[in-house]
């Protein structure tokens, strides 16, 4: 006999909620928005096909209605409010509101996520890489074309905070050497 | 593309009251709802939570066309956690809504007309509780043969299929006659098309929270494109005075026309009436794609003729829409495609001809361009064909027969301007071509069944509401005090604010208006007069109008105020900006040497009570277009030309868009980047409908109601836009604006159509093209042939 509802610990952006009597069959995606109240993970069309449910799973991107709540349950599920501070989140979040990125904007939080993660795998990811990238995350106001200009900022920014710290590096390299 | 890096922008790290750093009319202010959305915190309709809420769920019929034998509701009533199931005998005011014609039931009752149609509805619990009481609803249906095909409707042919509906199955018909419509040139060519069904495919689905009130009334805030319609057939509906409805938007993800109709409206109010609980409801993806009405799928008969030396002598079109199972807006969309089928073009003999009928097919009403997109397929096909027949350059013939202002149009109407759709060509034209395809040989040599192909298309779009529609648009704007002392403008309307950007654009009226840094607007909702729909190119014109004529009146009054305050004249204080301005922060009267910071002005002034004025706007009047179908029917057009490049791969059927550039009369601008956005994404949709996009239907059943089955343009499908803006101040229009976002998907579609025909040498007679068009037999064309001949030249015949 398998039970068809399960209870178990979920840990979302650092924190670890306990997920009650949750269907077994339930998405992530379902138990982020309805059980745990997580409504920045968006749902458009519950099959992966458009990228709206973008989240990390241990660092790997996904999406969250075609993972199991709770096959999740030992993994680190990060959303749009929990991508490192360390990376370029920021730079894009920025890029996006300035861009003019965002129009009815229910598929930025996921497009953040999934830029966050191209840009942390492939800081100077080209133009081909990125549409082939993000092909999975389905924006249907803007053309990409604003989103594309965005990513652009946020990689040109992210190149520009990299060689900063190279050159802090050098002249604290350099300090350390006198 | 210029002006769009808004140098001294800081809008964007700013949110709600108190927002500073947003520029004026002109500038590239960022939205003030970016940051939330992009931090997920934007509340959207289906993000709404209230405690003990009921879940709610619709019953739909999975046939097209039904007789509905038995509903027994009293299995899903007896299921634990069920709050209530209602089905058409629960209505208490009228059975059916509509946005023209009330013919769609709130929930089908004897018979069923389409696949989708909600049967029951309840409420629960949950989610799991609600989808068990579904289940629980005990239907018999007797399937009936479904009527499917528009022609049986439309062409004359006798049928025996009895009537999908006893209103009738012809929701409208337009001739229109011009000129001599008998007269014909010596070369002609006739085309026939099929278009599929588009759907508007916003991201967000359908969403609503009702909460019942006190006072017997129901609250609800949901995602819509027109509360006031919406409030309007609801309480209609529900049996209730329109006061006791009360909407509020609530974050809206999208809509490109499928949110003006009533969707879930009357179905979430009624549980909430029935139960005395908060419910909500939130469709799911196949839901939403069966639930709201998509664009019109046509299908077109066209004959051009001309003189040999390229001048249009006549055009005969036929056009006909099915509107599916109810009327939606279908008789409005018809006005649309049937006055623009010639084209923007000069013509001086035309028969258009147009009907828009009933099937068993899904409902289809509002998408994106609302009609015109269709009759620029046809007649952008028409005139590449006639200039292949003429051996012209395809740009040739365009500029040879390109309608100017003043020209008369089929329907009489003479075209008003500015209308600068040559420059519009010239500049697209000239732009630069995308290099060759390249790369290592070994690529190449494999590309060597891809074939390159460049189309032009040109397109006219009608702004806002036309053929006599009384449409108008309420705002109010009060000068108040933020939180922080200083004064503030605050707008409230009930413009729908769907991801278009009319709450940065107000704002920018706003500020424009009362010399205020700060701007904020309200929530939209019904509290205020309609600011009708959120569609046809509108709320910049119509709601921009009355937001700006709020605000002078609003400072009208502020200025009478510190005229008094100034001791000036009486005479002044009547006509206060004879002598008073407000300059750089501050109010200013010369004459008088006096100045006063705007934030003293306002603080004094509110001390004789509050700021505030209301105004509703209107634009000039238009007329239904008579028997013949003659009538100065539009108010404004807005005109597009596209250029298209393509890779086709001849062997496997697939279309790469590589390369699109649009030059767009585009009026004064109001927001660069707004703009820019909106021609995009309106030429992205424009795309999606050539190349993939087509909600597939097999004897009324909708086959592909998801993602996975209907494609939409993704990163890799939508090229770069080379993008650039025709700014002519619209004379009429406040700022002198124009709408944007309709022309570029009229024009888009044509323009890549054009370019596969080009780079495969063979018509094309279905949109979306599909591989098979492009690998499969030549000359697929239905039976539905209805302009007569089909000479391609007819040599003499005049």
């Amino acid at each position: 006999m398998i039970a068809t509802r399960l209870s178990y610990p979920l840990t979302v952006d650092g924190v670890t909620w306990r997920v009650r009597d949750a269907p077994l069959t339930a998405s992530l995606l379902t138990v982020l928005r309805e059980q745990l109240g997580i409504t920045s993970v968006k749902d458009a069309c519950e099959q992966g096909r458009c990228g709206s449910c973008s989240v990390l799973l241990d660092g790997t991107l996904v999406t969250a209605c075609t993972v199991l709540a709770a096959d999740a349950s030992e993994c680190r599920v990060t959303t749009v409010a929990g991508l490192p501070a360390d990376g370029p989140a920021d730079a894009v979040r920025r890029a996006f509101a300035e861009a003019g990125a965002v129009q009815c904007g229910f598929c930025a939080p996921g497009f953040v996520v999934a830029v966050t993660d191209l840009l942390t795998r492939r800081p100077s990811a080209g133009e081909e890489e990125i549409r082939t990238g993000l092909a999975g995350n389905i924006c249907r106001c803007t053309g990409y074309g604003r989103i594309l200009a965005a990513i652009r900022a946020a990689a040109a920014a992210g190149a520009t905070a990299v060689a900063g710290e190279v050159a802090a590096g050098e002249v604290a390299a350099g300090e350390a050497a006198r | 593309m210029t002006g769009q890096t808004g140098a001294g922008e800081t809008g964007a790290g700013q949110t709600g009251a108190g927002q500073t750093g947003a520029g004026p009319v002109g500038t590239a202010a960022r939205r003030p709802d970016g940051p939330a959305k992009i931090a997920g915190t934007f509340p959207y309709a289906g993000d709404l939570r209230v405690p003990g809420a009921l879940v709610a769920a619709v019953l739909r019929s999975p046939h097209p066309a039904a007789r509905i034998a038995r509903v027994d509701t009293a299995a899903a009533r007896a299921l634990p956690g069920v709050a209530a199931v209602v089905t058409a005998a629960d209505v208490p005011g009228a059975q059916t809504y509509g946005l023209i014609v009330p013919d769609q039931p709130v929930f089908a009752r004897d018979v069923v007309r389409y696949h989708g149609e909600p049967v029951a509805a309840v409420a629960a619990v949950d989610a799991t509780a609600a989808l068990a009481a579904l289940a629980a609803v005990d239907v018999k249906y007797e399937p009936t043969p479904p009527l499917t095909d528009p022609t049986l409707v439309w062409d004359g042919a006798p049928r025996d299929h009895p009537p999908v509906h006893p209103d009738g199955d012809v929701f409208g018909e337009i001739h229109i006659s011009h000129g001599d419509p008998d007269a014909h040139g010596p070369v002609a060519v006739s085309g026939h098309y099929v278009l599929g069904i588009q759907d508007q495919a916003f991201l967000a689905p359908e969403a609503a929270l009702a909460v019942p009130a006190a006072d017997g009334g129901v609250d609800v805030a949901l995602a819509t494109q027109w509360l006031h319609s919406d409030r309007e057939q609801m309480a209609a509906c529900l049996g209730l005075p329109e006061e006791k409805v009360r909407l509020t938007l609530a974050g809206v993800g999208g809509a490109f026309g499928g949110r003006e109709d009533v969707t879930l409206q009357v179905h979430v109010a009624l549980l909430a009436l029935r139960t005395g609980a908060p419910v909500r409801l939130s469709y799911g993806r196949t839901e939403s794609m069966l639930g709201h009405p998509h664009r019109h799928p046509a299908r077109l008969s066209y004959r051009h003729t001309a003189t040999r030396d390229g001048e249009l002598v006549s055009v005969t079109a036929r056009l006909l829409l099915d509107g599916g199972a109810y009327a939606s807006s279908s008789p409005a969309v018809l006005v649309n495609a049937v006055t623009h089928a010639a084209g923007p073009y000069r013509v001086p003999n035309a028969r258009l001809d147009g009907a828009t009928v009933r099937t068993n097919n899904p409902p289809c009403g509002a998408m994106r361009g609302f009609g015109v997109p269709q009759a620029a397929i046809g007649h952008e096909a028409q005139l590449d064909r006639l200039a292949d027949a003429l051996g012209l350059d395809r740009l040739e013939l365009r500029r040879r027969n390109l309608a100017q202002p003043g020209d008369v149009l089929p329907t009489g109407q003479h075209l008003p301007g500015p209308f600068p759709l040559r420059e519009a060509l010239e500049i697209v034209a000239a732009r630069p071509l995308p290099p060759p395809p390249s790369g290592p040989a070994e690529a190449r040599a494999e590309a060597r069944a891809v074939r390159r192909g460049v189309g032009y298309a040109l397109a006219f779009k009608n702004l806002l509401f036309s053929a006599g529609f009384d449409d108008y648009s309420t705002a109010a704007v009060h000068l108040e005090l933020g939180p922080d002392g200083e004064p503030i403008a605050v707008v409230r309307s009930a413009a729908a604010e769907v991801g278009q950007g009319f709450v940065t654009v107000a704002g920018q009226i706003a500020r424009t208006e009362t010399g205020l840094s700060a701007a904020v607007v309200t929530p939209a909702d019904t509290s205020i007069g309609s600011a009708g729909s959120t569609s046809a190119s509108r709320q910049t014109w119509m709601s921009g109008g009355a937001v700006r004529g709020a605000a002078r009146r609003v400072v009208d009054e502020l200025l009478a105020r510190t005229a008094r305050r100034l001791g000036l004249p009486a005479a002044v204080a009547r006509e206060p900006r004879r002598m008073l301005a407000i300059i750089d922060g501050e109010i200013v009267a010369p004459e008088a040497g006096a100045r006063v910071p705007l934030s003293r002005a306002v603080r004094e002034a509110l001390a004789e009570g509050p700021l505030v004025a209301e105004e509703v706007f209107r634009h000039r009047p238009t007329q239904p277009l008579d028997a013949r179908g003659q009538g100065d029917v539009h108010v404004a057009f807005a005109a597009a030309a596209h250029r298209a490049v393509v890779d086709v791969d001849v062997e496997l059927g697939l279309v790469r868009v590589v390369a699109m550039a649009l030059a767009q009369d585009v009026g004064t601008v109001v927001n660069p980047l707004a703009l820019t956005g909106q021609v995009e994404g309106g030429t992205a949709q424009g795309l999606g409908w050539a190349v993939m996009e087509e909600l597939v239907v097999e004897r009324g059943v909708v086959v592909n109601p998801t993602f996975n089955g209907y494609l939409l343009p993704t990163f890799a499908d939508v090229p770069d836009l080379d993008f650039t803006p025709i700014e002519i101040p619209q004379p009429d229009a406040p700022y002198g604006v124009k709408g944007v976002g309709e022309a570029p998907t009229c024009s888009a579609t044509p323009a890549i159509l054009a370019a596969v025909r080009d780079a495969v040498g063979r018509d094309l007679f279905h949109i979306p093209i599909r591989p098979w068009d492009l690998v499969g037999p030549r000359d697929l064309v239905g039976p539905w042939d209805l302009t007569g001949p089909r000479d391609r030249v007819e040599e003499g015949a005049a």
